[in-house]
């Protein structure tokens, strides 16, 4: 299975991607992103005093993977958690800097968190299904949560259910819609989270090391979720396996002490890392 | 260095003496039961729920009055103590760390161990006193004084075992603060919180300190909520210390009546922690 998406990839790769780029900073910032995702400026994110992320500048691409790579306590997971508003929930958390979302400022003045939350979908290391629900509400959770927002019945259950097509877990669950979520397998779960977080139709979804507590099987399955997905949503990951990141990215980020120190394609940045440190790491001289 | 057959022997002492300890933890319980069925039973009669109590020298009558007038003031005690209770939990694990959580928490714990009879006397001070007369308002009062600490308490500890990544999945997923906490940490917690509210009913039926200045009692029905009631403890109270044998016998039955009542609430609270992750309700 792994290997078809290989094969998948090498079929789709576009040429974009594989060509030698220039190794001049400005061009390997833009090439390929004619139209970035999400633009971070200077974004230094902080717990208290202590500053977890670093003067963060970078441009994530639209439509496309892009993997958070680090060794432990880089400040991965605290990056992603600043492209949705999310730091800030943690008590003296804050966050300098700017964040732009297709365009908009999501820390500007007069931008609520929740409404970016809504359309920046997250899904978390452990599967986090709502243990009073059924499988077919929690799918719907984000549909209710804005009552202004809710469907009719009828239309919540054709979201739900392309929701979980689209996470591959339909054919697995539609026996089951109205029992518990607790009583899916550990995978089920997580892709169940992912369903839940697609069928408000994000533009983006976060994921912080969503295999990291799965096993072998259903990681794979996750990582083809992850592959098929970005025909339609932008997908950030972040993880602690390199060889999932390059497996399943298009561009990776290479974090160090809550520095950016490398952005590139992943597999110029596997193959030929232009950083010493981002050489160190990825041959496994440290993390 | 023991030989492996002396080794043997403490361990079997020490374990014989762990089931003993667990015996005599529940011997009492079983004693009081035990009893109450004996002494109580006896003059348990349907009239027992149905009629009112007999003059002195009468045989038969009930305490019909003083098993409405428990079940009104635990009513009374609930409408007022569970909505602040719960609602100051509720605060308690929002707001874990403000100067205010600090001393509600403090203040709680302390209330906890507060003897009943203060309350009582608290409550006669600022309900009784000032109205000029004893009523079922100024009981149960009293009694939702006693009940808010732990309900407090109990929610809050519940609410604090939901994992902190429920409540980040709902915010992730566009959730307001309230929405988070009310839709999911509370929702998941709620099997939680209302078994302590089930324990901390428990623990005030049975109160009598706190209602000796306040509901009173009552030999008569009493219909207005402005009125001193009767209440099982009060009565039981009254005529366990009476000299009448017939009354005695009545006592005892008020007793046994006033331990089902907690017992069932009790077993209800364990019935409702038990069917937790049940089928859910969506």
């Amino acid at each position: 299975m792994l290997q078809s998406i290989e094969v998948a990839r090498g079929a789709r790769v576009t040429p974009s991607v594989v060509a030698p780029r220039p190794a001049t900073p400005e061009t390997r910032e833009s090439a390929g992103l004619e139209k970035p995702c999400i633009v971070t400026r200077h974004l230094t994110a902080f717990f208290g005093e202590t500053a977890a992320v670093k003067d963060v500048s970078v441009a994530i691409p639209q439509q496309a993977v892009t993997a958070i790579i680090g060794p432990s306590g880089c400040g991965k997971s605290t990056l992603l958690r600043c492209l949705n508003r999310m730091h800030e929930t943690v008590p003296n958390a804050r966050v300098d800097g700017v964040v732009e979302i297709l365009g908009s400022a999501i820390y500007g003045e007069g931008t609520n968190a929740t409404a970016v939350r809504r359309h920046v979908g997250m899904v978390f290391q452990r599967p986090t299904p709502f243990p009073t629900m059924s499988v077919k509400a929690n799918v719907a959770a984000g549909l209710r949560v804005d009552s202004k927002d809710r469907r009719a019945d009828q239309a919540e259950k054709e979201i739900v259910e392309e929701a979980l097509h689209r996470a591959g877990l339909w054919d697995e669950v539609k026996d089951r819609l109205n029992e518990s979520a607790m009583g899916l397998s550990g995978g089920q779960q997580q892709r169940l989270c992912i369903a839940r977080a697609l069928a408000t139709h994000p533009r983006v979804l976060l994921l912080d090391e969503p295999t990291a507590s799965l096993d072998p099987l259903s990681t794979q399955k996750v990582e083809e979720l992850v592959y098929h997905l970005r025909e339609s949503v932008t997908l950030v990951i972040v993880t602690h396996n390199m060889q999932q990141a390059a497996r399943v990215s298009d561009r990776t980020a290479f974090l160090l002490g809550g520095e950016l120190i490398e952005f590139a394609p992943t597999n110029a940045l596997f193959t030929a890392p232009k950083d010493q440190r981002t050489e160190a790491y990825i041959t496994g001289r440290f993390g | 260095m023991k030989t492996r057959l002396a080794r043997h022997w403490l361990s079997g002492a020490m374990i014989g003496l762990t089931y003993l300890a667990a015996v005599l933890a529940t011997l009492p319980l079983l004693l009081i039961l035990f009893h109450l069925l004996r002494k109580g039973a006896a003059s348990l009669s349907l009239t027992f729920f149905t009629s009112m109590p007999k003059p002195v020298g009468e045989a038969g009558g009930g305490m019909a009055n003083a098993i409405v007038g428990t079940l009104t003031l635990i009513g009374i005690a609930c409408l007022i103590g569970l909505p602040i209770g719960i609602g100051a939990g509720i605060y308690l694990s929002e707001k874990r760390s403000t100067p205010l959580a600090h001393s509600v928490r403090f203040l709680s714990d302390v209330l906890n161990g507060l003897p009943s009879i203060v309350m009582g006397i608290f409550a006669w001070e600022f309900l009784v006193r000032p109205a000029g007369h004893f009523s079922a308002l100024a009981g149960g009062t009293a009694l939702a004084a006693m009940m808010i600490p732990l309900v407090t308490r109990t929610t809050e500890e519940m609410l604090r075992v939901v994992p902190i990544s429920l409540r980040e999945a709902a915010l992730a997923l566009g959730y307001p603060r309230w929405r988070t906490s009310i839709s999911v940490v509370v929702r998941t917690a709620l099997a939680g919180i209302a078994t302590g509210a089930l324990v901390a009913v428990a623990r005030i039926a049975g109160e009598t300190a706190p209602l000796l200045f306040t509901a009173f009692g009552n030999q008569f029905w009493s219909t207005s909520l402005r009125e001193p009631i009767a209440a099982l403890p009060l009565q039981i109270f009254t005529y366990a210390i009476s000299p009448y044998d017939e009354w005695h016998a009545q006592a005892w039955a008020g007793a046994l009546v006033l331990i089902s009542i907690v017992l069932v609430i009790s077993l209800a609270a364990r019935f409702v922690t038990r069917s937790r992750f049940g089928a859910p309700v969506d």
